[in-house]
C-alpha cells in the first residue's frame, strides 16, 4: 500500500517534470532543488523510546516540535505516572504536568554562553556532551522523588562513562572498535 | 515491598505494552528502526578546542558490530539536518544540512531554510563544506571551510546504558540495576556526522533550542 502511494507521487512527479520540462520558459529545475521528507527526529535522549506508545511512534517522529507539546503533552503525563506511580515531584521540583509538559516538545536546548551540559549538578539542561550520563539523570527524574532518593535501585544504571575516552580535538567520538 | 511489587508490574506492563527498547534514540520507531535514516544520537555542546564554536553531533545506523562496521554506509537519499530555533518558539530558524554524495559529506549552512516543517530543500546558496567520508580503520578526515569543520565516518558509539539489566527490570527478572553496571553498548559503533560551527553563526540568542532530523529524497 505504502509502496503504492510512493509510486503514484512518483508518478505524479515524473508528469510534473515532464510538463514543465516541455516549457522552454521555464528550465528544469536543478538537481538540488530535490525535496526530502522527514522520517527521524530527536532532540533530548530517549524521549521518543520511553514516553511514547508503540502505534505512536512514527508519528511523535513525524510531528515539528512546536506541534508536540499540544499532540503528546497529556499522553507523556500518563505515561510518566504508568511508570512510577508513586511520582509526586522529581529532584528539580516539576510536578508531573510541569514535567511531561516540557519533555514533550522535545528539543535540547544548548546555551551559548556558558557550559553546555545536560545536567552537572548545578547546570540543568544547557546542552548534551559526549560524557554526559543522560540516563542516570533521566532515571533520577522520572523514579528519584523529590529528594533524588526514591527508589533508590531504579535512579542509576551504575554505568558512568563510556567504554572509549573522547578526543580533545575535532571530532571528538572516539575511533571505532 | 508491596509497592516496589507494584512499581516492577507497571514497568513490566508499560514495557510490553511499548514493545520498549530505551536506548537514546536507537531503532525508536518501526518506520526507521535498521534503515539509513535512523537516528541513535544527538548531541551539541560547546567545542572542546575552541569556546566561540559550538558542535553538533548525529550518530546513525547503531548498534554496528565491528566486522559490520567498514560495509556499512550513509544514504545519499537521506539528509541529516540540524535545527536551531533562537527566538524560542521550537521552529527552526536556521538549518545546519549534511548530504553524502560520491564518498563526500557536503554541509550546508547555517541558513534560513526556504520552508520549515517536515519537507526541506537543500539550502545551497551558501556554499557547502565538504570532506571525504572517512573509511573504517582510517584516520579521521576533517574538512574546513567558513570557519567550519565536518567530519563523517564510522565512530565508536559514545552512549552508554546497562540496557541489558534493564530489561531484566522490564521484565520482572530483577529488582534493581546492578553496581557495576554493565555497558549494553561497549563494543558497537556508529556512523556519525559532526559539524563545528561558529556561535556567531547562530543567532544572538543565550539559549538555542535545538534537535537533528533525517529527511529521505523524495
Amino acid at each position: 500500500m505504502k509502496n503504492s502511494l510512493k509510486t503514484g507521487i512518483l508518478a505524479f512527479m515524473a508528469i510534473a517534470i515532464a510538463f514543465t520540462s516541455c516549457n522552454d520558459d521555464d528550465p528544469i529545475a536543478p538537481a538540488d532543488n530535490s525535496r526530502y521528507m522527514q522520517e527521524d527526529q530527536m532532540g533530548r535522549p530517549a524521549i521518543n523510546t520511553v514516553f511514547v506508545d508503540a502505534a505512536e511512534k512514527d508519528k511523535f517522529n513525524t510531528t515539528t516540535p512546536s506541534q508536540q507539546g499540544p499532540s503528546f503533552a497529556d499522553k507523556f503525563q500518563s505515561k510518566l505516572l504508568a511508570l512510577n506511580p508513586g511520582y509526586t515531584n522529581n529532584a528539580l521540583g516539576l510536578d508531573a504536568e510541569t514535567f511531561t509538559g516540557i519533555l514533550a516538545t522535545d528539543v535540547l536546548t544548548v546555551s551559548t554562553e556558558g557550559k553546555t551540559t545536560f545536567f552537572d549538578g548545578t547546570n540543568v539542561l544547557t546542552g548534551r556532551a559526549l560524557a554526559d550520563d543522560v540516563i542516570s539523570v533521566e532515571l533520577l527524574l522520572i523514579f528519584g522523588g523529590p529528594e533524588g532518593a526514591a527508589n533508590p535501585g531504579l535512579t542509576d544504571d551504575n554505568v558512568d562513562a563510556n567504554d572509549k575516552a573522547f578526543l580533545n580535538v575535532f571530532p571528538y567520538l572516539a575511533t571505532p572498535h | 515491598m508491596k509497592k516496589k511489587n507494584l512499581l516492577l508490574t507497571a514497568l513490566a506492563l508499560f514495557a510490553t505494552a511499548a514493545g520498549i527498547v530505551w536506548a537514546a534514540d536507537h531503532i525508536d520507531a518501526p518506520a526507521v528502526t535498521s534503515t539509513t535514516s535512523d537516528i541513535t544520537d544527538y548531541y551539541a555542546f560547546q567545542s572542546p578546542e575552541n569556546p566561540e564554536n559550538m558542535v553538533f553531533v548525529a550518530n546513525l545506523q547503531g548498534l554496528l558490530d565491528p566486522a559490520a562496521t567498514a560495509s556499512a554506509k550513509f544514504d545519499e537519499q537521506v539528509m541529516i539536518e540540524f535545527n536551531i530555533d533562537n527566538t524560542g518558539d521550537a521552529v527552526e530558524d536556521l538549518v545546519i544540512q549534511a548530504i553524502f554524495q560520491d564518498g563526500k559529506i557536503l554541509a550546508y549552512g547555517p541558513a534560513v531554510p526556504s520552508e520549515t516543517g517536515l519537507v526541506s530543500r537543500i539550502e545551497s546558496e551558501g556554499g557547502a563544506v565538504e570532506a571525504e567520508i572517512t573509511a573504517y580503520n582510517e584516520s579521521a578526515i576533517v574538512g574546513s571551510g567558513k570557519g567550519m569543520k565536518v567530519f563523517a565516518g564510522p565512530r565508536d558509539d559514545p552512549f552508554f546504558f546497562d540496557f541489558a539489566r534493564y530489561s531484566d527490570i522490564i521484565a520482572g527478572n530483577a529488582a534493581s540495576f546492578n553496581n557495576p553496571g554493565s555497558d549494553t553498548f561497549a563494543g558497537t559503533n556508529v556512523l556519525s556526522v559532526v559539524i563545528e560551527v561558529p556561535k556567531s553563526m547562530l543567532g544572538n540568542a543565550a539559549t538555542l533550542n535545538t534537535w537533528v532530523e533525517s529527511k529521505r529524497k523524495i
